[in-house]
């Protein structure tokens, strides 16, 4: 066998092998990206269709299919969604903003000032990452339930708040405690407060890690159900989207023409947040898989 | 300008504090009550409520910190160096004591003391132990750990390692990515639609059956197979729980998937030309060179899914309610809360839990200390 044919040769098999390669990769999208287009599909078809025929025949036929925005209309007004998605805007935007503040100025506490029991403080409550919060339902839903907590919104604001700080200080200490020393000094050399230092100079500073961290919570948050179920609750004047969808399944468990649109009701805000900030969301990923 | 005498200076901060407070118990009071916007109409007195709420929960964790600062600066100098650190980091840390470890130590306290007056401290545990449904949840929640992390670490691994090769890699990624941001509650309304269930002889409009029938019909064609019929895959044991993981590896391939191909993209090129050179085919390269030195990473992941794993929740709760032999701890302790009301058992399923997940979160923060992550 000559050089040249065993050249050949494995030029044919790189090339055989990058077509096995594009069709598994080619395979493995299909498989991660129809079950969404089904849901997405049948949220425009109309209960008949949606009933008695699969999704894809409409896909497959889409001049012949009646599209239709009817579901959309119908959980929206009669079905309670939309005070459900303002439920969750509610929900979900301070229990984003609280933790990182708290978290901001506790980072910047542990890592600049000095005080008695500071190390001691940041191991316990970094520490608490490794508690999962089932650990925490059963006492604070004792105090909840006697307390006026139950159902409000300050009561899952703080809730949120507890179980997302341990990982918040833990992402925004590493990263405020790297800043250059320097800029402290000649702030305070110019009579600045460490309250002014803070808010002028560390938080613009910080803003790559608190927007890592505020898109994990920010989805963590707007998709959690366990924690709305228990503190919040389901009746409609407080039920965030996850629970009322949840309810819908109960319900209305066989209409897949509006589950569908109800479903897609609650996904449209994260995948917003998301493809937009796809790049902060992986740096807090890559920091954050250790949450528990 | 006279600098204010300290003692005015101290009331005027106690003045705004004290305001700070009264407006926001005054708004929470608002919050509180959906009619007062009612003359709106629906749709705006929700969104007014919507306002109050950012208003009062941006705003007011802000209007707190700065009224505690000033507060602070109106003290004595020696008094205020002492206390201000603690103004940056008590809210936190009392936060997370309440919400944290006092719940915790209650929870371990209550799974001990919960028991029938004279019984032993252990009960619980021992009834746990007998109990043949919180048997068999424990059990699911093992056939869950077995299954879910790996399948999602060697789709995740391998997606990485194709996708690498091909163009349009960002937009391939995104796709398998996608599902990160949906919630398990969504997710398990999607697949609930891929598993739908018609009877026999009815089109199928799950897309699982569709494919069942049609290719069971080939085989029927055939002569291979006598029949086909539609399966309930959320019903039949043991399958059903299968099928729950798999929505749980749609979810999670997209975390492993991110995570490795970040890892993979940091072997040094070098090392796998070295290999080539040397005559190792592409796979053997793989195997011996780029899956060792991304062997930290590949832990990581399968620990992060893993403790996810142990903790489900919704998925199960929402599609079956833990019927058809599919409940895990978590939904167990849930149904012991709020349907039976037996917070002595719901305490010891959260130490079971809690007990599970220790040793895999002690790999993961070791192994995430040693690649000097967040060190």
């Amino acid at each position: 066998m000559t050089t040249a044919t065993v050249a050949k040769r494995l030029s044919a098999k790189t090339g055989r092998s990058r077509w096995l390669v594009r069709l598994a990769v080619v395979l493995i999208v299909a498989v991660w990206t129809v079950p969404s287009l089904g849901l997405l599909t049948n949220s425009f078809r109309t209960s008949v269709d949606s009933s008695s025929t699969g999704w894809w025949t409409s896909l497959f036929d889409p001049v012949a299919t009646a599209w239709t925005l009817d579901n959309y209309n119908r959980v929206l007004t009669s079905g309670g969604l939309f005070d459900a998605l303002v439920n969750s805007l509610i929900v979900t935007i301070p229990s984003t903003v609280i933790p990182i503040t708290l978290a901001a100025f506790a980072a910047f506490g542990f890592a600049w000032l000095k005080f008695r029991g500071r190390s001691l403080m940041f191991g316990v409550l970094v520490g608490l990452i490794v508690v999962p919060l089932q650990l925490a339902l059963v006492p604070m839903l004792k105090i909840y339930q006697s307390t006026a907590l139950t159902g409000s919104f300050l009561g899952i604001w703080l809730a949120h708040t507890g179980f997302g700080l341990p990982l918040a200080v833990f992402l925004l200490y590493n990263y405020i405690s790297q800043l250059p020393k320097d800029i402290f000094e000649s702030a305070y050399i110019d009579g600045a407060s460490p309250y002014t230092a803070f808010t002028k100079l560390v938080l613009p500073l910080s803003v790559p890690a608190l927007a890592s961290f505020a898109i994990l919570q920010f989805l963590w948050v707007w998709n959690d159900f366990l924690v709305a179920l228990v503190f919040l609750g389901t009746s409609s004047d407080v039920a965030v989207l996850t629970i009322e969808l949840a309810s819908i399944v109960g319900s209305r468990g066989e209409a897949f023409h509006l589950l569908t649109a109800a479903a897609f009701v609650s996904m449209v805000i994260p995948m917003i947040v998301f493809l937009s900030l796809q790049r902060y969301f992986v740096r807090g990923l890559l920091a954050g898989s250790v949450k528990g | 300008m006279r600098p204010t005498p300290s003692g005015l200076k101290f009331l005027r901060a106690l003045l705004m504090a004290a305001a700070v407070i009264a407006a926001l118990w005054v708004g929470l009071r608002v919050l509180r009550d959906p009619n007062v916007f009612a003359g709106l109409g629906p749709s705006l007195s929700k969104l007014a409520q919507a306002l109050v709420a950012m208003i009062l929960g941006v705003g007011g964790i802000w209007a707190l910190f700065h009224a505690a600062n000033v507060m602070i600066e109106a003290l004595p100098g020696r008094a205020t160096d002492f206390l201000r650190p603690y103004v940056f980091v008590v809210p936190a840390v009392a936060v997370v004591g309440l919400y944290l470890i006092y719940p915790t130590v209650g929870t371990v306290v209550e799974s001990f003391t919960d028991v029938p007056a004279g019984a032993d401290p252990l009960t619980n545990y021992r009834q746990a132990f007998t109990n043949q449904e919180v048997l068999q949840a424990m059990r699911n929640n093992l056939v869950w750990l077995l299954i879910a992390p790996a399948v999602s670490v060697i789709i995740g691994l391998a997606f990485a390692a194709l996708v690498d090769r091909v163009r349009r890699e960002a937009v391939a990624k995104t796709f398998v990515f996608m599902p990160l941001a949906v919630s398990f509650v969504g997710a398990s309304v999607i697949w609930r639609f891929m598993y739908a269930w018609k009877p026999p002889g009815q089109p199928q409009i799950g897309v699982l059956n569709a494919i069942w029938v049609a290719a069971g019909g080939v085989l029927v064609d055939l002569g291979l197979l006598a029949e086909v019929e539609p399966v309930a895959w959320l019903q039949v044991i043991p399958w059903n729980t299968v099928a729950l993981i798999a929505i749980m590896v749609w979810l999670q391939v997209g975390l492993a998937m991110v995570i490795l191909s970040a890892a993979i993209k940091g072997v040094p090129p070098e090392l796998i030309e070295a290999a080539r050179i040397d005559g190792a085919s592409e796979l053997q390269s793989f195997f011996r060179i780029t899956v060792p030195s991304i062997w930290g990473s590949i832990l990581t992941v399968f620990t992060t899914i893993a403790i996810a794993v142990l903790k489900v929740f919704d998925i199960i709760f929402v599609t079956t309610g833990g019927n058809f032999d599919t409940s895990v701890v978590a939904v167990r302790m849930y149904q012991e809360m709020f349907r039976f009301r037996n917070f002595g058992q719901a305490t010891t399923m959260a130490v079971i839990l809690l007990l599970a997940v220790l040793p895999l979160m002690a790999i993961n923060i070791r192994n995430l200390r040693r690649q000097g992550v967040g060190a």
